[in-house]
């Protein structure tokens, strides 16, 4: 009972904080316009197609939030251990009754919380106004919440990697540079290699066998072949991603293996936090 | 040692790597009692409190807190503790703070928030930490210790940066809390400061246990030099120094060194000089020497 309080003191507090700095308000404002942006500067609802609004700006999102909500959830996370450190409030923190884990599970909690009410309220508006605007079907709706909801998964992802960056270094700037290089690395970087990859080996083994695996070993992929997939099962979208309909495996293997990030990131971070003399 | 202490340090190593930075020292703080521990950056000061806090390992040694061992959960309730600099989050206020901290020690905050008015910063209690000075963080800090009256306080330099009013009033606090049955373990880097303020001192240098005790007692073993500084008559320094013997520390005086019994047979013979001396100065020994002595700093001006 007293580790629950404890935990709800931590993650009460870095929600607190997360307000009182405006970072609450930046991200949501982010979330908000990019999907605006795209619902109405995009080409995605011309009217010529039969496919409803929702679902075009889900698909146009989906990609957009690979690069969105990693790099927010990084912001939000990386400052949490080694701040703490830099701070000094790490020493005292932990000579209370609190336990390691305790702090790692309470402190992703709160972040978590963060994110997941800056995503459902930006993509929330986002959603309404183009309902509003150009209408709305079932499976847009259904879209729209499943992109919804796979975002905060997504998120919760890479705050535990930016809370396993935190654990490692002791001050914030090195942390912060960690976090950079994180997101380049495994949105940006982790791209343009496989598909580098895949001109190299024009149609070879690799782009049959290995290359699939290796795109949804990916967690933002995983992430975008998941909505994809299911977005094109409902509406016959064309070349919007060659893998999401010829995937050789089960759509849902895309969530599992962001489960399985999400659980190997926090077990990191708890591994790294025990480690650490504050 | 009895078991009644409330904390037990028996020959106590850590090392970090080939580095010894805590070398066989040996402590007990008894209930109520208030420990300096004396000794300049590096003497181990910082790293004997970690230890205490369970953050770093012995290798050779044991260390009790009540009985329990160091990061358990009997010893972290009974122990808080405050780092020499901590910086709260700017964006929550005092009260916010004293709430975070109580209801991670599991102490009904209600309880917590009259310890602002303890240390004397009630009137800000509402204000974000970031418009505080540094005399009101470290206050905020001490409160923070202070939540659920805890048996050892464990304060790392708490007054270094405070001024002279904040400090005595920081000590004022600390002896409340003595009386009412809390231990206290400080470090510090000055003697003067303390004096009147501990019940006992214990001074560390280069990992070691130099010394223990009252301060009394450290002065009487100590039993350091008086010096004596003899201004001498116009060109009559030499003469002087001829007669007494002593260093010559410029044109005009001569600096004697004598025992503190000796003083007054040395007085008797520089009496006898007469003329040839214009004026007598004494120096004894302040407590800056005690713990210099204590602690392997040669003692400024003393002829060795």
């Amino acid at each position: 009972m007293n580790g629950i309080d404890r935990m709800a003191a931590v993650a009460t507090t870095e929600f607190r904080l997360a307000f009182r700095n405006r970072w609450v308000l930046l991200a949501t404002l982010a979330f908000t316009l990019f999907a605006l942006a795209l619902a109405f500067l995009g080409s995605g609802p011309s009217g010529a197609l039969k496919v409803d609004a929702l679902t075009l700006t889900a698909a146009s999102l989906a990609t957009l939030t690979v690069y969105l909500v990693p790099l927010m959830a990084l912001l939000v996370s990386y400052d949490s251990i080694a701040g703490e450190i830099e701070r000094g409030t790490l020493a005292l923190v932990l000579a209370t009754p609190l336990k390691r884990g305790e702090l790692v599970l309470a402190k992703f909690c709160g972040h978590l919380a963060v994110l997941a009410m800056a995503i459902a309220v930006g993509y929330g508006i986002a959603g309404a106004v183009i309902a509003a605007v150009h209408g709305y079907t079932d499976a847009g709706l259904l879209a729209w919440g499943r992109l919804l909801a796979t975002a905060v998964l997504l998120g919760a992802v890479f705050i535990g990697l930016g809370m396993t960056l935190s654990g490692l270094p002791r001050q914030t700037g090195t942390a912060a540079a960690l976090a950079i290089g994180a997101w380049l690395v495994l949105v940006v970087l982790y791209d343009l290699a496989l598909l580098g990859a895949v001109i190299v080996d024009q149609g070879g083994a690799f782009t049959k066998t290995i290359f699939p695996a290796l795109v949804l070993a990916n967690p933002g992929d995983a992430f975008r072949l998941y909505n994809l997939a299911l977005i094109e099962a409902t509406a016959p979208i064309a070349g919007l991603d060659g893998l999401a309909h010829t995937l050789p495996f089960p759509v849902s293997s895309a969530l599992v293996v962001l489960v399985l990030w999400l659980f190997a990131s926090l077990a990191a971070a708890w591994a790294l936090t025990r480690r650490i003399r504050p | 040692m009895t078991d009644a202490a409330i904390l037990t340090v028996e020959d106590l190593t850590i090392r970090f790597g080939a580095v010894t930075a805590i070398d066989g020292v040996s402590l007990s703080v008894m209930p109520g009692e208030r420990v300096a521990v004396l000794g300049h950056n590096g003497a181990g000061k910082s790293t004997l409190f970690k230890t205490v806090l369970g953050f770093l390992k012995p290798a050779a040694g044991r260390l009790a807190i009540v009985g329990a061992a160091p990061g358990s959960n009997v010893a972290r309730r009974a122990v808080s503790y405050l780092p020499e600099q901590v910086v709260f989050p700017k964006g929550l206020t005092g009260t916010e703070v004293l709430t975070y901290f109580a209801r991670l020690k599991g102490v009904a905050p209600k309880a917590a928030l009259p310890l602002l008015e303890t240390v004397g910063i009630a009137a800000a209690a509402n204000r974000a930490v970031g418009t505080y000075s540094k005399g009101m963080r470290q206050r905020l800090g001490l409160a923070q210790a202070l939540i659920g009256a805890p048996r050892l306080l464990l304060l790392d330099e708490p007054t270094s940066g405070l001024d002279p009013v904040s400090r005595h009033e920081f000590y004022d606090v600390l002896e409340a809390s003595a009386r009412a049955g809390t231990s206290v373990l400080l470090s510090s880097h000055s003697l003067s400061e303390i004096e009147n303020r501990i019940d006992r001192i214990a001074i560390m240098a280069k990992g070691q246990l130099r010394a223990e005790g009252s301060l009394a007692e450290l002065s009487r073993q100590a039993g350091l030099p008086v010096q004596i500084r003899v201004e001498a008559a116009a060109g009559r320094v030499e003469a002087v120094q001829a007669r007494l013997g002593g260093e010559r520390v410029n044109g005009q005086s001569v600096v004697l060194t004598c025992r503190a019994e000796d003083k007054v047979g040395t007085l008797a013979r520089l009496a006898a000089l007469g003329p040839d001396i214009v004026d007598i100065g004494i120096a004894l020994p302040d407590l800056d020497d005690v713990y210099r002595h204590y602690s392997g700093i040669p003692i400024e001006g003393a002829a060795q």
